[in-house]
């Protein structure tokens, strides 16, 4: 597994914790994967960048950090500037490309996509935003299966989210496909 | 479903080992980073009729839990830094009234506030020494979620056994940090219940005089027998004394039930170490770092291994004595100026082949801070 | 009839000094609870430390002599893990009120059922006389040698404030009163502080040069009025005895008892 080190990172609010637990738990209950997930808390977590380390792998994990991730996930501008040092060279950026501007040098393949903007044309909830990104996330890592994920959606939020939950996985996977195709 | 498989934080599977060790009774104050411990029991403890207080404080809430012990509960609290060094006194009472209980500290940097969300082992010694006088106390820790709940249906019994408060020494990693926790069956892990006295009502019965095993029924307030608990020296009626020879016995009966129970109160792991010529001590998430650190170190041919206390204290001194005594060097990692290391080098024969690799900066000790200090000591730069 | 089943001889003589008014605060609560018929293995006291605090270990219930201070919140274990005990909390005014004061107003705050005795002789006697938060100002005592410039709390009014639900004031030389109040305020459903004015005649007494015990009682008779009466409409200076506060709001023992059948209703629907 080589994009089994994730560091997710955005503001708070927009369900960048919420994404991580969803990406670890899917692998570890779902897939039989080790998996683990933490989060930076205190003043950093009200506001600013928010951060959140899931590593996935086939074999316990002991070292339960991510020094240097090789997938990194910015979904704000102050996100990208502060961790974009700890993508390992050759790794995968995923953002936002309404949200983060491209970084002019970056030794990794970068993938921005018009996520915030689809969700809410699409699907009008922003609330689904950090879906939309698992998805993608998803189909550009092939770590976890969406229908891992899917399950992990219905038994942890109301059965009134699934249809949306759904609808903004899919939008995030067909957007990583329509840009890697 | 016969597994119970969930996706938790170490706090949380703290709580659910207490759950399964038949917790009765939490009170705590809300602090981070042992905060969801609370918030978890807050919402699973009255589904099964047990009781959930959030106390003024932690005095209030090491009070309570000693009170609720005493009237036949399991009892439970969780706290941190500050709110353990609150805890200090009231834990001395339950050690001198031989109270059982549960005090869950998940530690964080210090002195004083210090980093309320970073990781830190700095209170192993406030474990130990934090409350005055003489005592014995026994503190366990864990390096996963999985460990936790283990560890912590553990201490249940050994609080009972012992009749004494027993500290869960976790910290901010793996209290926070999410990772699979199989909830295992009821029955499969053991669990002791308290142990009552036989004495029927009516007959006299002595609260404080050990059996013949050095065990010492209970019988809880509202039971028959009524008696008197005081934090003050204390004869087998449980009535005050300051004669020297009583308080002698009993301070020496109270030291010696743990101290001479070492072996049997000692968990541990070990990784590599049959052959190993490198040994690594270290004990929760530094544990993690450590075993990594073995594992990039063992690919490479270099014969290093992983002694993982899961029993801080007593401090199973035998055990280290042994496995330092195989090997060249000891090298004793964690985050703290070196707390479990200076005890360390007091218990081997050739304390000058003990070293210390530590953060103390609230980040936790990385695999690089190992391989620094192993290849300067062994002379091969850094 | 016999009041000898509520006492422990084995803990007597007991160590209070003669004249101490301790001694029949002791006397009327084994009355009390006699004429009360109160079932000794269903009482707990919970007691902290000082000269009052001792008085747990004299009576024959479950008794728990414990930290100074923290009494309410170890009696607020015992009552929370088992509501079905009358949990007694026999404190004295440093104990209660100084170290022990958030306790103090967070227990009444929660309205838990139990019944406070506030042993007020306004000194620290265990540690030989020193100032404490009922003193006063202008008293004399071995850390105020030239006199306490600290204003005292009104216990009766600090009650009130924190949300006790029975408060009430009597003294050791009132002893029927004392025996009624005490009465009432173990009858009584909620968390009840019952003050009672104590003498210290070996160190307040002595210090303040107000004579031994029997000019002590005798003050407490000349200076308090029983509340409403016209004495003290005259002159307000004088110290108001009786019930200042009995109300019946929601005990917290049995509010508790509410979230388990919320929590268990709930379980059940999701299970």
């Amino acid at each position: 597994m080589e994009k089994n080190r994730f560091l997710l990172s955005g503001s708070g609010g927009q369900g960048v914790i919420t994404m991580g637990i969803l990406l670890a738990e899917s692998a570890a209950l779902h897939q039989g994967l080790e998996a683990i997930q933490s989060q930076s808390y205190g003043p950093e977590a009200r506001g600013g960048a928010t951060r959140c380390d899931v590593l996935i792998d086939r074999v316990p994990i002991a070292f339960p950090k991510v020094l240097e991730a090789n997938v990194l996930v910015c979904l704000t501008q102050e996100a990208l500037n502060k961790y974009l040092q700890f993508l390992r060279p050759g790794g995968l950026l995923l953002t936002d490309c309404t949200l983060v501007k491209a970084p002019s040098r970056v030794d990794a393949e970068h993938i921005g996509l018009p996520m915030h903007d689809s969700v809410i044309k699409e699907i009008g909830k922003i609330q689904t935003f950090n879906i939309c990104v698992l998805g993608a996330l998803l189909e550009l890592t092939k770590v976890v299966q969406a229908s891992s994920v899917e399950k992990n959606l219905e038994a942890r939020f109301a059965s009134q989210f699934h249809a949306a939950n759904k609808q903004a996985l899919d939008l995030g996977i067909s957007l990583a496909k329509a840009c890697t195709a | 479903m016969s597994n119970d498989i969930r996706f938790v934080q170490g706090n949380v599977a703290c709580a659910e080992g207490a759950l399964y060790a038949g917790l009765d009774f939490f009170a705590g104050y809300p602090i981070t980073p042992s905060t969801e411990v609370a918030e978890h029991l807050a919402e699973e403890l009255p589904k099964r009729g047990g009781k959930f207080i959030q106390m003024e404080d932690e005095i209030a809430s090491m009070c309570a839990v000693i009170g609720a012990s005493l009237a036949g509960s399991k009892s439970l609290t969780a706290t941190s830094g500050p709110g353990f060094s609150l805890m200090q006194e009231a834990l001395g009472y339950a050690c001198i009234a031989e109270a059982p209980c549960v005090v869950c500290s998940v530690m964080r940097g210090g002195p004083s506030t210090g980093l309320p969300t970073k990781v830190s082992q700095g209170d192993v010694n406030q474990a130990r020494w934090g409350t005055h006088g003489d005592h014995a106390i026994i503190a366990l820790t864990a390096s996963s979620v999985q460990d936790v709940f283990s560890v912590t249906v553990e201490a249940f019994t050994l609080a009972e056994t012992y009749r004494t408060p027993v500290i869960l020494l976790f910290d901010e990693v793996i209290g926070h940090m999410r990772e699979k926790l199989v909830v295992p069956p009821a029955g499969e892990l053991a669990v002791a219940p308290r142990l009552y006295t036989e004495v029927p009502a009516g007959q006299a019965f002595h609260p404080y005089l050990p059996r013949e095993d050095g065990r010492l029924p209970m019988a809880d307030f509202g039971s028959h027998h009524r008696h008197h608990v005081t934090g003050l020296f204390h004869d087998i009626w449980g009535f005050p004394t300051e004669k020297p020879e009583a308080v002698a016995k009993l301070l020496h009966r109270l030291v010696d039930k743990i101290e001479s129970h070492s072996q049997e109160i000692a968990r541990w792991k070990e990784y590599f170490l049959e052959d190993a010529r490198t040994l690594l001590i270290s004990y929760g998430s530094s544990a993690r770092t450590a075993r990594h650190q073995v594992e990039i170190m063992r690919a490479r041919g270099e014969k290093i291994g992983l002694l993982e206390l899961q029993t801080i204290w007593p401090f199973p001194a035998e055990l280290v004595r042994e496995h330092a005594a195989r090997c060249k060097n000891v090298y004793v990692v964690e985050m703290n100026m070196g707390q479990l290391f200076s005890t360390v080098k007091r218990t081997v024969e050739k304390p000058e082949r003990v070293y210390l690799v530590n953060r103390i900066d609230g980040e936790l000790v990385k695999p690089m801070d190992i391989e620094n200090v192993v290849r300067t000591v062994e002379g091969k730069g850094v | 009839m016999s009041s000898d089943r509520f006492i422990r001889e084995r803990f007597f003589p007991q160590i209070w000094c003669p004249g101490c008014g301790h001694g029949t605060i002791l006397n009327n609560l084994v009355r009390v609870a006699r004429e009360m018929g109160l079932d000794p293995e269903k009482v707990c006291t919970v007691s902290g430390i000082g000269c009052s605090a001792r008085i747990s270990g004299y009576l024959d219930f479950h008794t728990m002599h414990t930290l100074h201070g923290r009494a309410l919140a170890f009696a607020t274990g015992v009552k929370l893990a088992r509501p079905e005990l009358t949990v007694l909390v026999p404190m004295g005014d440093g104990d209660a009120l100084a170290i022990g004061g958030n306790h103090f107003i967070h227990a009444a705050r929660r309205n838990i059922n139990m019944t406070v005795f506030v042993m007020n002789n306004r000194i620290y006697g265990m540690t030989g006389g020193q100032y404490s938060p009922l003193s006063g100002t202008g008293v004399l005592a071995t850390t105020a040698p030239y006199r306490s410039i600290d204003r005292d709390f009104d216990v009766v009014k600090l009650a009130m404030g924190a949300g006790a639900t029975f408060v009430a004031r009597t003294t050791a030389y009132h002893v029927q009163e004392m025996a009624k109040l005490m009465k009432k305020a173990i009858s009584h459903k909620g968390f009840a502080v019952l003050e009672i004015l104590s003498q210290c005649p070996t160190y307040f007494g002595r210090k303040n040069k107000l004579g031994g015990p029997v000019q002590m009682l005798e003050y407490f008779k000349e200076k308090t009025v029983p509340l409403g009466s016209d004495k003290l409409n005259q002159d307000p200076t004088l110290i108001p005895r009786g019930i200042f506060v009995e109300e019946t709001i929601p005990e917290y023992c049995d509010e508790y008892a509410k979230i388990v059948a919320l929590a268990q209703e709930g379980a059940r629907k999701r299970g």
